[in-house]
């Protein structure tokens, strides 16, 4: 009895030893994981260029007909955006899909035959994983440089604490926390990969936490996202936005609620903790026409509701129902003006 | 019983083998970090921690000789003052002298004084150095090494062949290298090493944005191959200059890098560029973007001849173009002195323009720079330290060393015979009051010496009889011949021959360029040009003989412009004095 015991013990050893040694394989050179990892990372120029609001980021190849994936931003705000490829062709961007709760956008250019990272072979990783960062933070590559590739560690998986406050961010699912600064100003979009070049996940936003004044390094696992990307590019998706406002899974299907562009109303981009309810423009033949609103009008109330951001303003088109008027209260100069418009049924009940 | 113990020792004995595979890290990560150690203690005496003399600024810097001299920022230097201290990991703190600087490039080059075998790092080649590869920081940053053991950060190459758009004036960083290992404030000037410990570049700059001014994962090195280009000019204490190419290059379709505008006194122009013309490569290097180019033309010093590609109708055609200064005199002037102007500051930091990271604040007993080292300073306009000029200006003169029996000869008359290699006879006299140069075939030469002009002459030739009067200077009187004399630093001969060192000259409104073999020091060839912006007429030496106990060349080549002029063989050299009666 014993004796087997002791065998047992002994071939343990054996086995744990030589399993050891395994994890330890080195598939590539980093210079081979990065020349291939590189040319299906691309560069993106689009709207921005104040201060904090640079106008480039990152973004990554998922088909070979030129579908990119990266983070939903004000740098998609204008109609079309550059993409720059790793080997400098140029390409006019256009986003076909985007999931807010997400901070996920699809875009696609028009080309063939395009290098790209395979969502299904996308991995996982625990603490301790060594993996690469590639991104065009700081707009360092313009033409045809490659991206810059940093080093880390993942230092933990966990859920990311959005919180109103410290974190502010619209995701709230799982995410890598990485022990280098992946997150710099236009790094959001690029990828995390494997030491042997294996798609990890995308990286987030620049993210501060106002009460510590630190920054949170953090990318966003493929897993949380390919399905929504497929979906977005086979057009079967729908946003799962408001019916996630308890920052829930969505429980059942509600028709789509209202938002200011239902009334014809496109406030300024939505960029900083409290933005202003600014109206930047008014679409012509709409609601807001009508009943006389103008761009530059900072919309004060909805409702006998104070709307302090465009955030609250979107909260509060989106518990209305159809029918009736809405009330609105904006500042226009120096004086409050009043308007109404009708709450139209939506085509989607 | 007998079995269990047997089991029980081999349990023993597996446990004991398991030690190394269970407990303790693999073979090769302890080799890995062993050799890591050892580059970190090879390369460690060679970090400089650079202070000004009064306590109110520093950086970083590394030893490339035994005597001394080492490479910093221009950004640290400049706020050091002419001397400042340094500091070495064996504890003691030395005097040094700024010797040059670059301040397009952001270098500098000082000389730590008071020994003759400093601990020094070897040049890499940073055209090797690929994404991905590791590196080590070293340096003082934030100058927290009170005893001068520089601090060490490890990380990865994020890119190469990076271009960074000028901050403030004159700051271009150009072919830099990007890396992810930590860079900060204090660490400027300082090494960047590769895992064999060789020196691939100069950390200057880091991205700062909103969280401060710390590293945040992306630095920035400055080539070290970009540095050899100008390391002679720097140790012959120039400001040095960059380079344009007299034209500006414009982005066509798919991918082209197109002439957009050329100044037609460039000499681009004179090889033959023109607008539209495609340009294929540049210094050997394919161009496939403007950056690219801009890339390539930010690593070279003026004055340097490289070759360039075009394709113009579908013909491919290739020219060696020299390149003119990027900054007018004056305005690099501007930075001259102790205190040079920095980029007005404080700047807003802008996450596209990354800052320098600058010296910060330390504290040093105040010293007075030793009487004996003061005289390693001369000031002159154009001269970061004209001692240093001065210091090489006698070293490459002692090529001159096999002329020496012409010394005082100026006054004499020179008649020089021989034949053209296309068989036409020639006689040049070089006499006090004029030369002349008769052909059988080629039209002849004058050139009046007495109040008038350099000219022409021989027609066709870009002043043949001017450059050898100036050749005549050199060898009778040195120096002293001339108005401007001067040490210009190392090219390669011609933009493709073999690097070498150049003796500047200027004689009324005659320049002469004297280029000395760095190799065996000796005199190759000359040119000698009329005025700005013309072509020069190049004498390159191919022979030498004994002509009656005088060197002097026998066969050279002259040629001017874009055409050979021809190729002299001297058979005969008669030298008179001038009170000597004509024969």
């Amino acid at each position: 009895m014993l004796t087997t015991r002791i065998l047992t013990l002994v071939l343990t050893c054996l086995f744990f030893n030589s399993f050891v040694s395994n994890t330890d394989c080195r598939a590539q050179s980093t210079t081979q994981t990065i020349a291939e990892i590189s040319p299906k990372v691309v560069k993106i120029f689009g709207a921005g260029g104040g201060k904090n609001l640079y106008a480039y980021g990152t973004g990554f190849l998922v088909s070979p007909q030129g579908h990119i994936v990266t983070v939903w931003s004000h740098i998609l705000d204008s109609d079309t955006v550059a993409i720059v490829l790793n080997d400098g062709r140029r390409y006019e961007g256009k986003v076909v899909g985007f999931e807010p709760p997400l901070d996920l956008a699809v875009l696609k250019i028009e080309a063939e035959g395009l290098p790209y990272f395979d969502l299904s072979l996308a991995t996982g990783a625990g603490p301790g994983a060594r993996v690469l960062g590639f991104s065009n933070a700081f707009k360092v590559a313009t033409g045809d440089e490659p991206v810059s590739v940093i080093h880390g560690v993942i230092a933990a998986k966990t859920t990311l604490a959005a919180r109103r406050g410290a974190f502010e961010s619209p995701y709230t699912g799982s995410v890598y926390v990485v022990d280098a600064v992946t997150n710099n100003a236009g790094a959001a979009g690029g990828v995390l990969t494997t030491w042997d070049g294996r798609l990890l996940g995308m990286i987030g936003k620049e993210l501060r936490n106002t009460q510590t004044n630190t920054w949170l390094n953090y990318v966003m696992p493929i897993s949380e996202l390919s399905e929504t990307v497929e979906q977005i590019i086979t057009g079967r998706f729908q946003s799962k936005k408001q019916n996630d406002e308890e920052g829930g899974v969505a429980t059942k299907k509600k028709p789509r609620s209202y938002d200011a562009a239902d009334f014809g109303i496109i406030t300024i981009p939505d960029v900083v903790a409290r933005t202003p309810a600014y109206i930047d423009r008014i679409l012509p033949g709409s609601p807001a026409e009508t009943a006389g609103l103008l761009p530059n009008d900072l919309i004060l109330f909805v409702g006998n509701d104070l709307v302090q951001s465009c955030q609250m303003l979107k909260e509060e088109l989106g518990r209305l129902e159809s029918g009736g008027q809405l009330k609105v209260v904006v500042r226009r100069e120096d004086k409050l003006v009043t308007v109404s418009m009708p709450v139209a049924k939506k085509v989607s009940e | 019983m007998k079995s269990r113990v047997a089991l029980l020792s081999l349990l023993v004995g597996v446990i004991a083998m398991s030690e190394g595979g269970l407990f303790a890290a693999e073979a090769d990560v302890l080799q890995a970090q062993q050799n890591r150690t050892e580059v970190v203690k090879r390369a460690a005496p060679t970090v400089v921690a650079i202070f000004s003399p009064d306590g109110n600024g520093g950086g970083s810097g590394v030893l490339i000789s035994a005597d001394g001299y080492a490479l910093s920022n221009f950004h640290v230097t400049s706020a050091c003052g002419n001397f400042m201290k340094c500091g070495l990991n064996d504890g003691v703190l030395y005097d040094a002298v700024i010797v040059g600087y670059d301040p397009t490039g952001d270098v500098a080059l000082i000389k730590l004084l008071g020994r003759n075998d400093f601990p020094f790092a070897k040049l890499g080649d940073s055209d090797a150095v690929s994404a991905g590869d590791w590196t080590y920081a070293m340096g003082n940053p934030f100058l927290l090494a009170t005893d001068f053991q520089p601090t060490v950060t490890f990380g990865m190459v994020s890119g190469v062949h990076r271009y960074q758009y000028p901050a403030g004036t004159f700051l271009e960083y150009t072919d830099c290298i990007q890396v992810d290992t930590s860079i900060n404030p204090g660490n400027s000037g300082g090494p960047l090493f590769n895992t064999s410990g060789e020196l691939i570049g100069i950390n200057g700059r880091i991205a700062v944005e909103k969280r401060g001014r710390v590293n945040v994962g992306a630095g920035y090195a400055i080539s070290i191959n970009q540095i050899k280009h100008f390391m002679d000019q720097l140790r012959g204490g120039h400001v040095v200059d960059h380079a344009t190419l007299g034209a500006t290059v414009r982005t066509g379709s798919n991918r082209t890098v197109l002439v957009d505008s050329i100044l037609e006194s460039s000499d681009a122009y004179r090889r033959g560029l023109r607008e539209d013309d495609e340009i294929i490569s540049f210094a050997g290097r394919p161009i496939g973007s403007v950056n690219q180019f801009k890339n390539i033309l930010g690593i070279y010093p003026k004055g340097w001849s490289l070759p360039l590609v075009y394709r113009r109708e579908g013909r491919k055609q290739e020219i060696f173009v020299e390149l003119p200064a990027l900054h007018r005199k004056s305005e690099l002037m501007q930075t001259e002195g102790p205190k040079a102007p920095k980029p007005p500051g404080p700047r807003k930091p802008d996450p596209k323009k990354p800052e320098d990271p600058k010296p910060v604040e330390a504290e040093l007993p105040k010293e007075e720079t030793p009487e004996e080292y003061k005289k390693l300073f001369v000031k002159k306009t154009g001269y970061a330290n004209y001692y240093f000029n001065q210091h090489e200006q006698q070293r490459v003169q002692r090529g001159l060393e096999p002329f020496v029996s012409w010394q005082g000869s100026q006054q004499s008359k020179w008649v020089v015979n021989g034949k053209t290699a296309d068989g036409d006879n020639f006689q040049i006299k070089l006499l006090p009051q004029a030369l002349t140069a008769q052909f059988t075939k080629r039209a002849p030469g004058l050139q009046n010496l007495e109040g008038a002009d350099f000219i022409d002459e021989p027609p066709g030739s870009g002043g043949l009889l001017a450059a050898l009067f100036q050749f005549k200077l050199l060898l009778s009187e040195g120096k002293s011949a001339f108005t401007e004399f001067s040490y210009r630093g190392s090219q390669p001969l011609d933009g493709h021959g073999a690097m070498v060192d150049v003796l500047e000259t200027k004689k009324l409104s005659v320049e002469c360029h004297w280029y000395f073999s760095v190799n065996d020091g000796s005199l190759v060839g000359f040119d000698s040009s009329l005025g700005d912006d013309v072509d020069a007429c190049e004498v390159r030496f191919q022979q030498f003989s004994d002509f009656q106990g005088r060197h002097f060349p026998s066969r050279f080549q002259v040629r001017y412009g874009n055409n050979a002029y021809g190729d002299f063989e001297i058979q005969t050299i008669d030298v008179t004095a001038a009170n000597e009666s004509r024969n």
